[in-house]
């Protein structure tokens, strides 16, 4: 009995298939990797990379509900604000310069000067001003990803189509009303795209930012574990962030799906006429 | 209702000037419907943005309802021919129609009704829910044109609409159109490059020359105010109507004055 559904769940391209078909393409290469990984490291003496086997139980014994709780929740707490933080300037910012051609004619060389100085390297330069506090890491977090939410809001803005504007302007719709209606919808998948790219960098910050000072949190306990020598909890704690970047990215899809559901639509009809 | 007078629009980029329009002087007057024709590029678009405020001409002045126009008035509405590109794909069918109303601040119940009638009277009577991608080329410029309606101007501007439609698409959102007209009494603006489309829908014909435009010559259309596909278009005088105006246009492309912007035919004495 086939389970031939439009709607997707995981892969788009698994549309179509049955349960069964769809599992074994989301599952099947990291199971398969993981066989491997597991055969290959069997017999391992090597102090670095250690049995998976070992790796798996520390994994157990580190990662009580406990540890979870007084680690993992806070980074995720500090992820979730700046993460949302960078969205919220990095879009209205992103609306006003995009609506304003002068205005972007004079803020791109200064926004692209400052994208590409990477947020790693203005750690102790925050840490100067911000402390070593939650406050830094935030701000870490913001001045990684506020870059691709900006920029992608921007170039959305300014591809807004003209036939669209000018139908627009023509009923009247100016002011804040155009914002709302016209120039942010006009630009959601581009915003989006933005907005996907900076949870990698977001992801990546937040354990960055607690390498250098702090007290809890998953990269926080992860760079204790390799300066402790406790190689087998490093590395459950490097799949548990694996996991982690595996579930919001699924997370985000769902929600984009959602959002976009109109943009998709769209580009289906575009691709089969 | 529409007064246009000595409109002219002149295009400068770097030290090129194009005089798109010279001098376009015209009125139409409450309750008509008026075909614009002329060849192409007499910049019959140019003169519709100007007139919808959406483009500020270099001369002359637009007036709609006694008060001159410096910015999309009030009261008006646009059909573009892009109709795919007019609509907004993040919406349905029904907040397409609404959305102006909206603007205009409509109480809710009264928008409701409108937008109901609207799509009845394009015929598109239970696709409120749809996206416009999902319907055909023909129904999406009726949800334009039910957006129009809807809106209940007192001066429907509609530019080259139907040029992007198939041919019995297009005998049909005429029909339409000229249906809508006589029931609401709205004063219409047609632009299009068809001449037989003009003396079948107008009250009145307005001929431009080739660019820079002027306003060539104008005719009264006096076929019967019951006008159909089959039979009209078969009457003798439809026939002279057009042929006259067929004429006309060719006379405006073969009169293309130097200094014009390069690509017309040269001119013929």
């Amino acid at each position: 009995m086939t389970d031939r559904t439009d709607r997707s769940e995981g892969l788009e391209s698994t549309r179509g298939l049955r349960i069964g078909e769809r599992v074994l393409l989301v599952f099947g290469l990291p199971a398969a990797l993981f066989a491997i990984w597991y055969a290959a490291s069997a017999n391992s003496e090597s102090f670095y990379v250690p049995p998976l086997q070992r790796i798996l139980e520390a994994f157990v014994d580190t990662w009580t509900p406990d540890r979870l709780r007084a680690d993992v929740l806070p980074s995720l707490a500090r992820l979730g604000a700046g993460y949302l933080l960078a969205a919220l300037i990095g879009i209205a910012l992103g609306l006003a310069i995009g609506a304003s051609p002068s205005l972007r004619a004079a803020a791109e060389p200064v926004l692209e000067f400052f994208r590409a100085v990477p947020p790693p390297v203005l750690v102790p330069v925050i840490m100067l001003f911000a402390g070593i506090g939650n406050g830094m890491k935030i701000i870490v977090i913001v001045s990684g990803c506020i870059w691709p939410i900006l920029l992608n809001t921007v170039e959305g803005v300014r591809a807004t189509d003209g036939v669209l504007s000018d139908t627009a302007r023509a009923y009247g719709i100016t002011g804040p009303a155009r914002l709302r209606r016209l120039l942010l919808p006009s630009a959601s998948p581009q915003i989006v795209a933005g907005l996907r790219q900076a949870l990698s960098i977001a992801i990546i910050l937040m354990v960055i930012s607690e390498m250098f000072a702090a007290s809890n949190g998953l990269g926080f306990t992860i760079v204790q574990f390799q300066r402790s020598f406790a190689i087998p909890e490093m590395w459950s704690g490097i799949i548990l962030l694996g996991l982690l970047g595996f579930l919001l990215s699924e997370l985000f899809r769902l929600a984009e799906r959602y959002v976009l559901a109109w943009y998709h639509g769209l580009r289906d009809v575009q691709r089969r006429s | 209702m529409l007064e246009v007078q000595g409109l002219r629009k002149v295009y400068r980029s770097g030290s090129r000037e194009v005089e798109a329009l010279r001098d376009l002087t015209f009125t139409v007057d409450a309750g008509e419907l008026v075909c614009l024709v002329g060849p192409s590029g007499c910049g019959k678009t140019t003169l519709l943005r100007c007139v919808a405020g959406l483009l500020e001409p270099t001369g002359g002045a637009v007036r709609v309802q006694g008060k001159p126009v410096a910015g999309p008035p009030p009261g008006m509405a646009v059909v573009f021919q892009e109709y795919g590109r007019s609509l907004f794909p993040w919406m349905s069918v029904r907040d397409n129609v609404e959305l102006p109303l909206r603007q205009k601040k409509v109480p809710k119940g009264r928008r409701r009704e409108l937008v109901a009638e609207a799509l009845t009277a394009v015929g598109l009577d239970g696709t409120e829910s749809a996206y416009p991608w999902q319907l055909s080329g023909g129904m999406q410029q009726r949800v334009a044109i039910a957006r129009a309606v809807a809106y209940e101007p007192a001066v429907l501007l509609m530019d080259e609409p139907f040029a992007a439609v198939d041919a019995q698409t297009r005998a049909d959102l005429e029909d339409l159109v000229r249906a809508l007209w006589r029931r609401l009494g709205v004063t219409i603006l047609f632009v299009t490059h068809d001449i037989d489309e003009a003396v079948y829908l107008g009250q009145r014909v307005l001929m431009l020359s080739a660019s820079p435009t002027v306003v060539q010559d104008q005719l009264t259309v006096d076929l019967p105010a019951e006008r159909d596909q089959l039979h009209t278009r078969a009457d003798p005088r439809f026939t002279a109507l057009r042929t006259r105006v067929y004429e006309q246009i060719q006379v405006a492309k073969g009169r293309a004055s130097p200094g014009t912007a390069g690509e017309l035919s040269p001119a013929t004495p």
